[in-house]
Formats: structure tokens, C-alpha cells, sequence
């Protein structure tokens, strides 16, 4: 894969399609892949990398690289296609200036869940036959991929490229039974002081480090109300217990419906907050209340907030049991 | 020690055209609603950002609602149907967050409807004096 | 020297939990380590370190500085400071150990911060040797040894016990007020332990890491060097790095309006923050590149610069392994190294 997407940049790169290319670039180990802008042949095949520790999510950076001077090639994944969809919808994304080569996904691997299988003290990990043989200094280990598959890629919604102007391999179909509401219903089946004493068990762990909101597609603001010393809401820290709750609620609220479920903000979380059930949560509401809506699917669709229809249900009927 | 009633502090945002006119019109027909109930006016229920809701809460109310124009009614011809997605979905969340969905509440009240913002006012009292202290989206420190 | 045996640990936990509060890394609902107060029941994490790292004993996220009440024109400035109990914090690493002399660099020289002193002064800091370090582990590029922690009172573990020793006055006598549970013993198996770390971490892929092309006496050559630009691309500007460091000890202080008064307390701020340090004439550094490089000359070269050539960092390595995009110090001082004669 790397080879193919490598190959493939040199050549636009060569051809002037593009003068820059948004990828990602070598680490420390073998698992830590920083997001990169090459603008050079020589840069590419020197530290161009792609592999199953490539997770991040590279649209957002669109917002930025696509006002620049010239087209910028740009690697996306499934998932990330609908985020880039969502942006250009909301026209923060320069399409014209933007080259968009889909790459195909069966899942990207989590760190954390290696490190939860005992291991320490990496030092290479081969990647080959759905197996990742783990080098560290106390020993090798070989275990299966799936075992290592992130969250958030074991329910995933779409393996089919939304926007692209070309792929490399195969482009897959839209998930049907993905079961990402299972633990949203499971939530929802239980009582309120249940769920009250599951929430707070996560967000008490908030460091307000905004991680998750920075990281987002979605939280594009040029100046986040958490950030507005005019706001009146404005905070740098989880003071307690209601902050936290502020913040994550207003922060899902503003991006519901926007939220394309990319499950960025849980995978960059220092603290392990499973911050998606919180998006899903209006995701499921908004498909269950207003009808199927996939943000970023169709950048032409209205979104379930930006509009209504005059049999709405009413607020005081409640979701939950 | 006199055992004092618990009075729920409720707050009650009202859009300008409809339900503000209709406490007015209770007030006119010697119609009563508790005192707890503070008044805020927006000039549309879809004034109300759901952080209101929240800094509401957090400022010591232990009940929200939120009274407008009857859909289809609305002085800005749709505000009131975008109130009525925004609350849908932020009071779910609630719900879903274990906060006690009895604590907000969406009232569609006209503006010659003083009856019901009465009504509306005494039964939204009573729901929430029987909840009792708002504590899960409390902020401590505006506590006295 | 002293030796604990294995069985007696938590009786050791109890003795002192019977007197004054005890803080010890424990796994939380994610299966992460993070210092929680010891009880009856609960167990010591086994692994390599907390999430959070250990200033937040004598540098909270947030705590209330001072009061005000206003009534007409009258002010009130209330004192808010509480008396600290004595308290105990055990299983710190080598790292953390040494992010507190370099927090008291900071917080107790003129102008002391009291807010700092008196917890600093009523905590006793129980240091863990490493056993197992990790690939993230660079505490010896600083000159720290992971094999022998600072600390109060320094705990090895060996084969069938774990081994304590005192190194200051309040670990003597905290060993002192415990003494009935220890038997005496000499340092031949601390030093196999420590050989066997030693040689672990010579094996690391970190080992060779060194401060060449950063230090004191460089601000010039470092801040004007290209390679920022190309570094701070990819940084989101969240205060992740920032929050999970032992070291870093910048703040904010505000104010919070409580409808009775005001609240000025003071929380973690974050140099990667677009408003950090902003003034009525701006911010002095507008974009994620100044702010980028602000944290890594702060660490790298204004510190050593004026702490006798101390570095800001301890090579914990949680911001290697925390960064959402992979980008930290270690990146940043290799890429600094690379080019460091041109």
C-alpha cells in the first residue's frame, strides 16, 4: 500500500498536479505516524509512511492546506472522505484545490490495545499476513491484527469512499449492520442513576486538555465559545463536575448533525473517554426522530437541525427509558 | 425550628410574543403562578441556546422551561420548529446523561392563553418541588 | 537499608493510611494507572506509570487562590488557604521524582508561592524504582537513573520482598514510625535489580539520546532555526502535551463570579493555547508555530538557561505516547540535533 500511494504521489507531484502532498510522515516506533505536509520528491521518499498506525484523520488540515498556493494531494480513508464531505458543505474546504486520492481500510490498529496485552519496550513491529509480530526488548510476540483493531473500526459505518478523485484498491460498500448504537442502547436501557453514575465515572476523567475538540472536523469555529473570554462561558479547566459536563454536552450539541462519527475525539482522548457515545447519542436520536441522515454523505442533503417538518415530535416526550 | 416548604427556583424563558403576552394576560385575569417562576424574555423560543439551559441550572435553577408561540404561529414564521429539534435532541441528552428529564420542559402557550401559562406555571412547579434540589447539574460554587 | 517482605506490603500501606492520608497509583475504570487514596481493598497498579503525572499533589489543575465579597463600595478579600494535612505519596517514578526539583525551581524561589510550599512541605514522596521500563522511557538523556529514584524514601523491588531506603529526614522518620514491619538487610539485591534495569534501558531505542544542538546559552541559534516550521505543522494546538507533563507549571488565573462573590482561582494553562498569555495588546504569539516553539525553548533552552543548565524535561515520555498526532520532544530535539552546525 505504502509503495502504491508513495508511487502515485511522486507522480503528481512530478506531473504538477499537485506541488505539496498531505500524508504521513516516519516516527520514533514503529506506531507513531505524525501528519505531515511533503513538498518534495526527495522529502517523500524520505519520510513518507503508511500503515495500520496511520489513524488520524487528515480533513481538518484541509481547512488550512487548501487556501494555500496550488493543488495539495491528500490521502483519505473511508471515514475521512465524509468528514471532508461535511467540511466542503460547509465551505471551509477549497475543493478545487485539493486532490483527493481515497485509500482503502480494513481498520486501523490502537496502540492501547498492544500495550493492554503486556507489551513494553517496543522496538519494531513487522506488519504481514493479518498478523503483527511485536519486537520489544523483552521479547517478540506475534498476535493477530484483529485483536489489536481500534474501537472505533470494529463498528465501522462505511467502507465506501464518499469523494475522491481517484483510489488506490478497492472501494467498499456502506456498512449496513455496523452496531455502533449497541452501547448507545445499552446506555439507554439503563436507569437514570445508572446512567448518571456511568457518565460521571468517564467525564470526572476530563483534563480539559481539548484534545477532542481540536482534533474534530467538525469543531471548525474560528473561535470556540469555550474559548470567548466574551462569552460568559468561557473555561480552561474542569473545575468540577458541572464544567465538564458544560463543556461535552455543548461541544456534542454544536456538532450534532455535523458529526460524520469519525471517532476522532476518542482516539486522541488522553483520558480514555468513550467521548463518541455522546455524538452517537444524537445520531441515533436524530435517525430515529427525523429520519436516516449520514452527515457528510451528501453534501447537498439539509441537515436534521437545519430544517423541520411541521409533525415534529415534541420535546417533553423523552427517548430514554 | 419552623420546617420551611422547598421552593423550587424555576426559570421560565418566554418568548416576547406569545407566552410574556400570555403571563401578562394571567396577571390580568387575577390567574395566580408561583412566585419561584422567573420570567426570562427572548424574542423567540429559538433565542434559547441549549447553554442558557445549562447556565441556568448551574446559576441554582432546579426547573427550566421554555414557552412559545404555538407551532406554526411562529412571529418569525419557523423559529419555533427549530426550538422544538434543538430541545428535543438537548433534552434527550439529558436523559441520557441521567439528568432528570422532569427538570426542562417545552410549553407551546399563546398570547391569550393566560390560563394555561397558569397551569403550565403551577403543574411545572409542583413536578419539579416534587424533584426536589437540582444536584446533577449543580455548580457548587454558586451554591451560598 | 530495610526489606519489606512481599505479604507485608499493604500492613505497610495500613500504618500509614492509620495516620495520614496515602496516595498510590491504582488502575481506574479504563485500566489505566492514576494516584488515587489508599483504603482497605485497594490495590497497587503494576504498571510503569500514571497517565497524569504526579505534579498535581503540589500543583493542582485548579484551586481557589482568594475570595471576594463586595458589598457597595466595600471590598472584602477573603483568605480561602487551608492548613494541609500531612500526606504520603508512594510509587513515584525516577522521572516525577525529579519534576518536583524542577517545579521547586520555579515555585520556591523569590517570590515563594505558598500555595505550592505548603503542600510541598507536609508531602512525603515514596519513590518506586523502575522495573520495567518502556520505549517511551528517556530519563537518562537528562541524567536521571531510573534504577535509583529520588525521592523521601526510595522502594526497589526485588525477588521476594521490596527493599526501602530512606534518603532525607522524613523518610527516616516515616520508616522510623513503621520500623516493627522491616527487617535489615544489605544492597546486594538492589544493585542486581538495578544492574538488570541499567542494562534494560541501554537496550531501548531511546538509550542514545542526547542534548546536543539545545541548552543553556543558545536561545539565538535555536529560535531562529527553520525546522520549527516544518515540526509545529501538524499540531493541533491542544494542551494535551501540556497537561499530561510533569513539568510544566505555567497557569491562568481567573476570575469566576459565583451571583455572592468572586472566586479568583488559578487552573493549568498551556503555551499551545491561542490565548495563552494574551495581553490588551494581543497575543505575542499568533500563530501555532511561536506557540509551538515556545514550549520546546522553554523545556530545551530558556530553563537550562536560567537553572544552571537543568533541562525542563525528565524523559517521562507521556507526551510520546499521548500526543494525538504523535509530535513531541523527542522528535523535536532529534530534528534540532540533526542540523545543529549549519
Amino acid at each position: 500500500m505504502q509503495e502504491m500511494m508513495e508511487k502515485r504521489a511522486l507522480e503528481l507531484l512530478a506531473d504538477g498536479t499537485v506541488n505539496r502532498v498531505l500524508g504521513w510522515s516516519v516516527g520514533e516506533f514503529p506506531y507513531d505516524m505524525t501528519p505531515a505536509v511533503f513538498r518534495s520528491a526527495e522529502d517523500l521518499k524520505d519520510r513518507f509512511v503508511y500503515n495500520d498506525f496511520c489513524g488520524a484523520n487528515l480533513s481538518k488540515y484541509l481547512i488550512k492546506e487548501s487556501k494555500g498556493e496550488g493543488k495539495i494531494l491528500v490521502f483519505l480513508k473511508p471515514c475521512d472522505t465524509y468528514s471532508f464531505n461535511q467540511l466542503i458543505a460547509e465551505h471551509r474546504i477549497k475543493r478545487e484545490n485539493v486532490y483527493v486520492i481515497g485509500i482503502e481500510c480494513y481498520g486501523k490498529a490502537d496502540l492501547e490495545k498492544l500495550k493492554a496485552m503486556g507489551l513494553s519496550g517496543i522496538t519494531g513491529i513487522q506488519m504481514k499476513n493479518g498478523e503483527y509480530v511485536v519486537e520489544t526488548v523483552y521479547g517478540n510476540k506475534t498476535v493477530k491484527a484483529s485483536d489489536a483493531t481500534a474501537e472505533r473500526c470494529l463498528s465501522c459505518k462505511s467502507k465506501k469512499h464518499v469523494v475522491f478523485d481517484e483510489l488506490i484498491g478497492e472501494d467498499g460498500d456502506v456498512v449496513e449492520d455496523c452496531n455502533r448504537f449497541d452501547m448507545v442502547e445499552k446506555l439507554e436501557a439503563m436507569t437514570p442513576d445508572e446512567r448518571f453514575a456511568f457518565w460521571r465515572g468517564e467525564l470526572s476523567r476530563c483534563i480539559r486538555c481539548n484534545a477532542c475538540r481540536n482534533v474534530c472536523p467538525a469543531c471548525s469555529c474560528e473561535q470556540c465559545v469555550f474559548d470567548n473570554p466574551n462569552s460568559g462561558v468561557a473555561q480552561k479547566a474542569a473545575v468540577n463536575s458541572f464544567e465538564e459536563n458544560m463543556f461535552h454536552i455543548i461541544r456534542a450539541f454544536h456538532v450534532a448533525g455535523r458529526c460524520t462519527d469519525c471517532g476522532e475525539c476518542s482516539r486522541v482522548c488522553p483520558q480514555h473517554i468513550p467521548l463518541h457515545l455522546l455524538n452517537r447519542k444524537f445520531i441515533k436520536d436524530m435517525n430515529e426522530f427525523y429520519g436516516e441522515y449520514q452527515a457528510g454523505a451528501d453534501p447537498d442533503a439539509r441537515p436534521p437541525l437545519g430544517t423541520y417538518t411541521k409533525g415534529d415530535r415534541e420535546p417533553n416526550e423523552g427517548g430514554n427509558k | 425550628m419552623p420546617v420551611t416548604e422547598y421552593k423550587p427556583k424555576i426559570v421560565a424563558f418566554c418568548c416576547n410574543w406569545c407566552s410574556y403576552a400570555g403571563a401578562d394576560g394571567a396577571g390580568s385575569a387575577r390567574l395566580s403562578y408561583p412566585a419561584e417562576v422567573k420570567v426570562i424574555r427572548v424574542p423567540c423560543s429559538c433565542r434559547v441556546n441549549p447553554m442558557f439551559i445549562l447556565r441556568a441550572f448551574q446559576r441554582g435553577a432546579d426547573g427550566v422551561i421554555i414557552a412559545g408561540c404555538h407551532p406554526g404561529d411562529c412571529h418569525y414564521t419557523s423559529g419555533n420548529y427549530f426550538t422544538r429539534r434543538r430541545m428535543t435532541l438537548l433534552f434527550s441528552m439529558l436523559d441520557y446523561l441521567g439528568i432528570e428529564r422532569e427538570r426542562t420542559r417545552v410549553e407551546w402557550i399563546s398570547a391569550a392563553e393566560g390560563a394555561k401559562f397558569s397551569k403550565t406555571m403551577n403543574e411545572f412547579c409542583a413536578t419539579v418541588a416534587a424533584l426536589g434540589e437540582n444536584k446533577r447539574l449543580e455548580d457548587l460554587r454558586c451554591k451560598k | 537499608m530495610k526489606k519489606l517482605s512481599l505479604a507485608k506490603l499493604y500492613d505497610f500501606f495500613a500504618a500509614i493510611a492509620a495516620k495520614e492520608a496515602l496516595y498510590l497509583p491504582v488502575n481506574n475504570e479504563v485500566g489505566k494507572a492514576e494516584y488515587k487514596r489508599w483504603s482497605e481493598g485497594v490495590e497497587l497498579s503494576h504498571q510503569l506509570n500514571t497517565l497524569r503525572s504526579a505534579k498535581d499533589f503540589f500543583f493542582p489543575q485548579t484551586e481557589n487562590l482568594m475570595e471576594f465579597k463586595m458589598e457597595g463600595k466595600k471590598i472584602d478579600i477573603i483568605d480561602t488557604r487551608e492548613a494541609c494535612d500531612d500526606f504520603v505519596i508512594f510509587g513515584v517514578r525516577a522521572c516525577d521524582a525529579a519534576s518536583f526539583d524542577i517545579l521547586d525551581r520555579v515555585y520556591l524561589v523569590d517570590p515563594v508561592d505558598s500555595y505550592y510550599k505548603n503542600r510541598r512541605e507536609h508531602g512525603t514522596v515514596i519513590t518506586h524504582a523502575c522495573g520495567k521500563p518502556a520505549e517511551t522511557c528517556f530519563c537518562g538523556t537528562f541524567g536521571i537513573d531510573a534504577a535509583d529514584p529520588k525521592g523521601d524514601i526510595t522502594v526497589w523491588d526485588v525477588e521476594d520482598g521490596y527493599v526501602f531506603r530512606a534518603n532525607t529526614e522524613k523518610g527516616e522518620k516515616l520508616m522510623a514510625a513503621t520500623a516493627d514491619l522491616f527487617e535489615d538487610t544489605d544492597d546486594k539485591a538492589v544493585k542486581a535489580e538495578q544492574d538488570k534495569v541499567r542494562e534494560i534501558l541501554a537496550k531501548m531505542p531511546l538509550a542514545d539520546l542526547t542534548t546536543e544542538g539545545v541548552g543553556a546559552g543558545l536561545t539565538k541559534e535555536v529560535f531562529d532555526r527553520p525546522e520549527w516550521a516544518s515540526l509545529s505543522e501538524s499540531c493541533l494546538g491542544c494542551g494535551t502535551c501540556t497537561f499530561v507533563c510533569p513539568t510544566c507549571q505555567c497557569y491562568d488565573i481567573r476570575d469566576f463570579d459565583t451571583g455572592h462573590g468572586i472566586q479568583r482561582f488559578r487552573c493549568w494553562d498551556s503555551c499551545m493555547y491561542s490565548d495563552f498569555t494574551k495581553m490588551s495588546a494581543g497575543q505575542p504569539r499568533p500563530t501555532q508555530l511561536e506557540r509551538f516553539r515556545q514550549r520546546f525553548m522553554h523545556k530545551l533552552v530558556y530553563f537550562p538557561d536560567n537553572n544552571d543548565g537543568v533541562f525542563g524535561c525528565v524523559g517521562c515520555g507521556r507526551c510520546l505516547s499521548r500526543c494525538p498526532i504523535s509530535m513531541n520532544i523527542v522528535k523535536v530535539m532529534k530534528t534540532l540535533a540533526k542540523g545543529g552546525n549549519k
